[in-house]
């Protein structure tokens, strides 16, 4: 299995989140299980704005046939 | 035998030929200005251009003549477009032109205009073609010069809006005659690595600059990529063949990386959407929770045992008060009953008796019957009941007690 890539790590945490929200939203929940899902919801948020303040563009060269180019000179 | 035709018959018929011929109507010819006037007057334009082995007069309207950014001279190599038609008045074959282009680009313009419409024609352009691009790319391939200012700036506008991305760099040779087979071979690179958008780019230079991507094999490259291709090809007002191919054209390298990705600011603001959704459920139901929790205590209250003393109390007294309010109305029924017995009482009087001449006899101060004469001493004040009334007497001393 490859590593998530940072956006699918976000997506994956932004598909939770959302799905926390519609259960919630759905309702009839035990008041237990709501504050739990709060909670989660909460947790999952924080995770995303976490991931997006940590971002920093990772820039990879693909080059089989120069690899003497340098990309940045 | 043949019927004569006019001359002016002859001409127009030829006229009509040539102006309706598919290649004569529309065609471009290469060849050499060896004259070239302007008409001061009228400002349309006479030319004659050649080969070593030919010559051909050709006039260019005043309209047409005026996009020209510069006068042709004898000597230079030119590629006009046009139709072939005859001049009436002198029977001349002549070159109605309405594009003149010095032959080094002017070759790359028709070469350009000849792909184009043989590319839109197999279907390349079509806009039901064209693929939407991923909304979050995971990984971006970009191909473009190594170390070029276009390089830079969609480095700088993917690290300023969308960081989470990743960027794959296949860098290509962008003018010059291997330039089209470089890039093909670096997007070719990138459609075996994963990527889910490409874009093409180039910064802005001249025209010829500008020509790999007007190349066939390019065109064709992009049309066979797997993923979406933004490309972003020269300045605002270049269009080439790859710009439409793509699935979308930016117009310069910079907006291209601009649409390949959404801005993180848009990204917090759903995540931020969310968390408010979040607090507005679980707040609703905390209120909820808490009302009914207020509700629960005020049942609780109703049945505390202080207040449930006073309403017992309450409801003894009560029960007092209707037991008493019987008990009285049962003394008033039994007056009632009385009051009825008595005159049923009295309805047994003895009043048929009195009607026969007897007399009933009480003693007026008690209302006792008199049953013995010793039951009233004399003077006794006497109430005698008659039949039709009452008369009163009193104990008088008897005769012999007087005589004694």
């Amino acid at each position: 299995m490859t590593a998530q890539s940072p956006v699918e790590s976000y997506e994956h945490l932004y598909a939770r989140l959302q799905e926390v929200v519609a259960r919630l939203e759905a309702g009839e929940l035990p008041l237990e299980e709501t504050l739990q899902l709060y909670e989660q919801g909460v947790r999952l948020a924080a995770e995303c704005q976490r991931l997006l303040d940590a971002a920093e563009l990772r820039v990879r060269q693909l080059s089989a046939v120069d690899p003497g180019i340098d990309l940045f000179a | 035998m043949y019927q004569a035709l006019s001359v002016s018959e002859l001409t127009s018929y030829l006229r009509e030929l040539l102006e309706a011929h598919p290649v004569l109507g529309d065609l471009w010819v290469q060849g050499e200005i060896s004259e070239f006037k302007r008409h001061a007057a009228s400002g349309h334009c006479y030319f004659s251009i050649k080969d070593s082995e030919a010559l051909l007069r050709g006039v260019m309207w005043r309209t047409a003549a005026a996009r020209l950014s510069m006068l042709p001279r004898p000597g230079d190599l030119v590629l006009v477009h046009g139709y072939v038609s005859i001049y009436p008045q002198r029977g001349d074959l002549q070159l109605y032109a309405d594009t003149l282009l010095p032959a080094g680009v002017g070759m790359l313009y028709a070469r350009f205009e000849e792909l184009k419409a043989r590319l839109e024609a197999e279907g390349l352009f079509r806009e039901a073609r064209k693929r939407p691009l991923p909304a979050l790319p995971r990984r971006i391939g970009i191909v473009t010069g190594a170390q070029s200012a276009a390089l830079h700036d969609m480095l700088n506008v993917l690290a300023r809006r969308f960081p989470l991305v990743e960027v794959l760099v296949a860098p290509c040779l962008v003018q010059g005659e291997q330039a089209p087979l470089s890039i093909v071979e670096a997007l070719t690179r990138l459609y075996a690595s994963d990527v889910d958008l490409i874009i093409l780019a180039r910064g802005g230079g001249a025209i010829e600059d500008l020509w790999s991507f007007n190349d066939e094999a390019v065109a064709r490259a992009v049309y066979a990529s797997p993923v979406p291709v933004i490309t972003g090809v020269g300045h605002e007002t270049d269009t080439t063949i790859v710009d439409l191919v793509a699935d979308l054209r930016a117009p310069t390298p910079s907006a291209a990386a601009e649409l390949a990705v959404p801005e993180l600011a848009e990204l917090r603001a759903t995540i931020a959407a969310s968390r408010a959704r979040l607090e507005a459920t679980v707040g609703a139901l905390l209120a909820l929770r808490r009302a009914q929790v207020t509700d629960a205590a005020s049942i609780v209250e109703r049945h505390a045992p202080l207040r449930r003393l006073a309403r017992d109390r309450q409801q003894v007294d009560e029960l007092a008060r209707r037991l008493e309010r019987s008990a009285s109305t049962a003394v008033q029924l039994r007056d009632v009953a009385l009051a009825g017995l008595n005159g049923r009482l009295q309805a047994l009087s003895p009043q048929a008796t009195l009607a026969r001449g007897y007399a009933v006899v009480r003693r007026t101060d008690t209302g006792r019957v008199l049953t013995a004469p010793a039951q009233a001493a004399p003077a006794t004040p006497l109430t005698i009941t008659l039949r039709d009334g009452e008369l009163y007497a009193e104990v008088v001393v008897p005769p012999e007690e007087n005589q004694q």
